[in-house]
């Protein structure tokens, strides 16, 4: 078949990689060699537009014991236990086919973890969709939910944290973030750098079929107006053989059988291959006609682009087969040698004993493009909001406002449609500012949340991505937990433009400053560009998903009050900053200014003096201050525990709306037990920490002196309506 | 006017409940080369004219009981 | 008191129901579906999950498994059987239990800590805990809807064989505590002879007051009474 410039293009590829092509293989490729080319020189396989500039991140740290570059990030957490954590995007898939896409999202960001030795202990998401009056929002928002619960709750694995919002910047653009962690031994972490010549290559798990040929492509591309064409190219996930697998994989790692293992994830079968064998300088065989099909008359290139789910490829050591085999058949799971390593450096394609292509797997992988793409720095913007200038509003409408809009709503909607108890070690559920996932049979914990602020990175990227490592690292802290490290998934527009570009690069920059004052390194990640329809891109959405460590759970700590007449005590002083927050987006539709500022010292002294406080027993409940300010917060507090509270007004004078709505950072409130509040503000003052005692819990309202005073059980209707009546 | 809609997986799409379900008769002893599951609705419409009552119930399915992208449907006249 | 958890593909609280019963002190063994033979047991159990991924219906190819007629058999010999969620299925699947598990009426799965109230506290599965007691328990199921013809209604309450009610934390049973819709606020059911126990509800998730509460301790202290 004649490779035209037509075909070239619907591969996604351009005239220039084309020729680069032509010159690595120094001959033209057939058909089934530009296939594979078009899926791991896309953006989704390669990076190209990306890793630049991710080389940049903190990856290391005493707690990494493997960084980026893995299937997933791994973290020691002490004794002979570790974390094996990521973070996924499945966005273009889940605008097309909601369930489906959300639902494979989370099998395959499983199936990184446990491909790496470890058992999932715990599923979050981070799922952002258009204004709830946009057309498709409805659809979109059940067929996630329903597809992430359908999934995880099938397989058995907890979903206990996450985000749902809603923004105008999504309404064609859909993102769905699905974040994985599990336990593992620290001695048997699972590889997957291929090593030895001519070792077993052998296929585990479902068999292929047609589906999502080109999808790795279709992540890479916008979408126009012909989107609806790209359909048949989303797969169906079956959780169920995913449990089955899961289990079959996790038995087959008790022993030393296995040399390397990789999950058929975007690109299936051809990405798993050439990145098994690149990492391990290899070359690799296979033999398509033992492939298992699961359609009749499967050609060389369907097999290879293939996206399938539930497979995996492993490298066997010699003589395991056998025993391997009778695990595989015991779960009624596939599982044939489809090929061997060699040493040639090649991916050698056989059908029925003919080779129907040949690429050096260096060219798929360190010779892919690599792209400094056009950039421009985000203009630091100066004016501020005047106030006087807005019409007046009461403090107690603006609080309502807030509290009752979709993006603060109860999400019990949500969180009731995923198992979160299966497993029996979750302490603390979604609701709070973190999930508290015990380390089963043991005494210690482990935190998890995941965090986005999409808005501060529009206006000022690289403070948006500083604010948002901040806030992740806060959220831990505020459940007693030390943070460790993070996985992050970088949601962002078209990188050709190059404002969008900036946003990628500042972004980045941010988050670098952050995470290396903080020690809270980046140990995997993902990267989601072509977040846009028809030149409108979505605003930069980097999503955090951290990693912290309670050594000894002796109560799981929340943001609920747990009793009346004990002390509020604010951590970390408020200068009221008003712009990018929610009080005006909400009040006013005011979606322009610099975000808050973001001072590391600070957040570094507040949260390790917050840990300290929580550790020592000293603390009841506590919450990190962040969108909507110190009164949506304390809010928060209330509703979730029934208990209100008695606030005295600032002493200086200020105005009160900045005070209360302002989203300075850094900030945390601790509900304090009176009779351990003289030893509280002593070790505050010893650490030079700013704090202000505001008043204290009390039963049924939730006042501010002189000027609100509401019924905490109105709080809870209000905040509990949207979802129902949606 | 009543009419049947029989609504199936189209032909490349995967199955799960398909395949265990073929696997589970053969357990039992009951061999079959291949099962496809799928959904079976019968309508009833106020209508005379056959075309336009087709017409109504085509629109049902592609507005509402058949979910396009992975679904085919047909529709028999009961 | 030895136990035997069968485990189908797809079971996913087998570990779950192995620890609770292990804290309670049971000789626990767990029993891979394709055994042809039970070891000796005073107590089996089905457990909750998603076993064959619910395809079909829920409950319908575990259903057919070789393990099953064992467990029919021991029945009929008098073991004690319970089924949690996913194992009451089973169980209304072969026939063990009369009655079906429909959709939740909501149409979508539930995963929430309800109240239940215990009616029969004579039986072997509930003799430690007060006539009338309310336990908080958690649910999570798509399919908990229970439903049974009119014959066998009349039969459950005419021999107290319905064990648990879905009830508010006083006690009430009516819609507004009925979380998926079954039919008079039913979680739970006994057979006619008392030693087959089928319940939505999840008691092994309700042993460890770090986690949740203890409202599910009674049950096993029960059944080693």
């Amino acid at each position: 078949m004649k490779i035209t410039n037509q075909i070239i293009k619907k591969h996604g590829l351009k005239s220039v990689e084309f020729e680069n092509i032509k010159k690595l293989l120094k001959r033209d490729p057939n058909l089934l060699e530009l296939g594979i080319f078009s899926a791991m020189w896309n953006e989704h396989c390669s990076y190209k537009s990306s890793r630049l500039h991710l080389k940049n991140l903190p990856t290391k740290g005493n707690q990494v014991i493997q960084g980026p570059g893995e299937n997933a990030g791994v973290i020691d957490i002490g004794g002979d236990d570790a974390i094996v954590f990521k973070i996924e995007s499945h966005n273009h898939p889940s605008y097309i086919e909601p369930y489906q896409g959300a639902a494979t999202g989370v099998g395959g960001i499983l199936r990184d973890v446990f491909t790496m030795g470890a058992r999932p202990i715990a599923l979050l998401n981070s799922i952002h969709f258009g204004s709830p009056t946009h057309h498709k929002t409805k659809s979109l928002l059940n067929g996630v939910v329903s597809g992430i619960g359908g999934y995880g709750n099938c397989i058995g694995i907890p979903t206990v944290a996450g985000e749902t919002k809603f923004d105008d910047t999504y309404n064609e653009n859909n993102l769905v973030n699905a974040m994985a962690v599990g336990l593992a031994k620290k001695n048997k972490i699972f590889y997957s750098k291929a090593k030895g010549v001519n070792k077993s290559v052998v296929y585990v798990g479902s068999k292929t079929g047609r589906d999502g040929i080109h999808g790795a492509s279709m992540a890479s591309a916008e979408f126009d107006e012909n989107s609806e064409d790209k359909k048949p190219t989303v797969q169906v996930g079956d959780p169920f053989t995913e449990k089955l697998l899961m289990e079959a994989c996790l038995e087959l790692m008790k022993d030393n059988s296995i040399i390397s293992i990789q999950d058929m994830g975007a690109a299936g079968l051809t990405s798993s291959s050439v990145e098994m064998a690149s990492k391990g300088s290899l070359g690799i065989e296979l033999e398509l006609d033992k492939v298992p099909c699961r359609e009749d008359n499967m050609t060389p290139y369907e097999m290879m682009l293939s996206e399938s789910q539930e497979r995996m490829l492993i490298i066997l050591e010699d003589n395991k087969e056998k025993d391997a085999k009778k695990i595989f058949e015991k779960w009624d799971l596939d599982f044939v040698v489809i090929g061997k390593t060699t040493n040639t450096n090649n991916l050698t394609l056989k059908f029925n004993g003919k080779v129907e292509g040949e690429i050096p797997i260096e060219a798929l992988a360190s010779k892919a493009p690599i792209y400094n793409r056009k950039w421009v720095r985000k203009k630091i913007l100066t004016s501020k909001i005047d106030l006087k200038k807005l019409k007046k509003v009461k403090i107690e409408d603006a609080l309502l406002k807030i509290l009752s809009s979709p993006n603060h709503s109860n999400k019990s909607w949500v969180t009731d449609q995923y198992d979160q108890t299966v497993m029996c070690d979750t302490a603390q559920k979604s609701g709070s500012d973190a999930a508290i996932i015990r380390i089963h049979n043991k005494d210690k914990a482990i935190a998890v949340s995941v965090d986005s602020s999409a808005n501060y990175c529009k206006s000022h990227p690289i403070t948006g991505g500083k604010q948002i490592v901040c806030e992740n690292w806060r959220n831990l802290i505020s459940v007693g937990a030390k943070p460790l490290a993070i996985t992050n998934c970088l949601n962002f527009g078209n990188p050709e433009n190059e404002n969008v570009m900036g946003e990628f690069v500042e972004c980045l920059e941010g988050i670098k400053e952050a995470c290396e004052y903080l020690n809270y390194p980046v140990v995997s990640g993902n990267v989601s560009f072509y977040n846009g329809t028809n030149q409108k891109n979505i605003n930069p959405t980097p999503v955090i998903g951290g990693v912290g460590l309670i050594n000894k759970l002796l109560k799981p700590i929340g943001h609920d009050f747990k009793k009346e007449n004990n002390a509020i005590i604010v951590i970390g002083k408020t200068f009221g900053h008003l712009e990018q927050s929610c009080f005006l987006k909400e009040n006013y539709s005011i979606t322009t200014g610099m975000p808050p500022e973001v001072n590391l010292l600070n957040e570094k002294n507040n949260g390790e003096n917050v840990l300290k406080l929580i550790q020592d027993n000293l603390v009841l409940s506590s919450h990190d201050i962040s969108d909507g300010g110190l009164i949506v917060a304390l809010s928060e507090m209330a509703i979730s525990s029934n208990y209100g509270v008695k606030i005295q007004k600032p002493k200086k004078l200020t105005n009160l709306i900045k005070y209360f709505f302002g989203e300075d950072q850094g900030r945390y409130i601790l509900e304090i037990d009176t009779k351990n509040l003289k030893k509280t503000e002593q070790i505050l003052k010893e650490n030079n920490i700013y704090y202000e005692n505001i008043g204290q819990t009390q039963k049924d309202y939730f006042e501010i002196d002189g000027e609100l005073k509401i019924n905490v059980k109105d709080l809870f209707k209000l905040n509990n309506e949207w979802y129902n009546r949606y | 006017m009543k009419f049947s809609i029989t609504v199936t997986l189209k032909k490349d799409v995967l199955d799960p409940q398909g395949k265990v379900v073929q696997d589970t008769l053969k357990n039992i002893g009951l061999n079959l080369k291949n099962i496809r599951q799928g959904k079976y609705f019968e309508i009833e419409v106020n209508e005379k004219d056959q075309a336009v009552a087709e017409k109504k119930i085509d629109e049902m399915c592609r507005k509402l009981l058949v979910n396009l992208i992975i679904e085919d449907y047909r529709i028999n006249k009961l | 008191m030895k136990s035997s958890v069968i485990v189908f593909p797809g079971s996913n609280c087998d570990r779950d129901i192995a620890v609770a019963l292990e804290k309670m002190q049971f000789k626990n063994q767990m029993v891979w579906h394709k055994e042809t033979k039970l070891p000796k047991s005073d107590l089996i159990v089905l457990p909750g999950g998603f076993s064959y991924g619910d395809y079909l219906r829920s409950g319908a190819i575990a259903g057919k498994s070789l393990i099953i007629d064992e467990v029919i058999k021991a029945a009929s010999d008098g073991c004690l059987i319970l089924g949690i969620c996913n194992g009451f299925q089973i169980l209304t699947e072969t026939g063990l239990l009369k009655g079906t598990l429909l959709r939740n009426k909501k149409l979508k799965f539930i995963n929430k800590d309800i109240c239940i109230k215990v009616l029969n506290n004579e039986t072997k599965f509930t003799n430690k805990y007060k006539k009338d007691e309310i336990l908080k328990i958690n649910i999570a199921h798509n399919e908990g809807n229970f439903f049974t013809d009119d014959d066998h209604l009349n039969q459950l309450k005419k021999e107290n064989l319905i064990a648990f009610k879905y009830s508010d934390e006083k006690g009430n049973i009516n819609d507004f505590s009925n979380p998926n819709g079954s039919m008079e606020n039913i979680a739970g059911i006994y057979n006619s002879k008392k030693n087959i126990l089928g319940m939505m509800p999840h008691p092994e998730r309700m042993i460890d007051k770090l986690i949740s509460n203890t409202d599910g301790l009674n049950l096993f202290k029960s059944l080693l009474n």
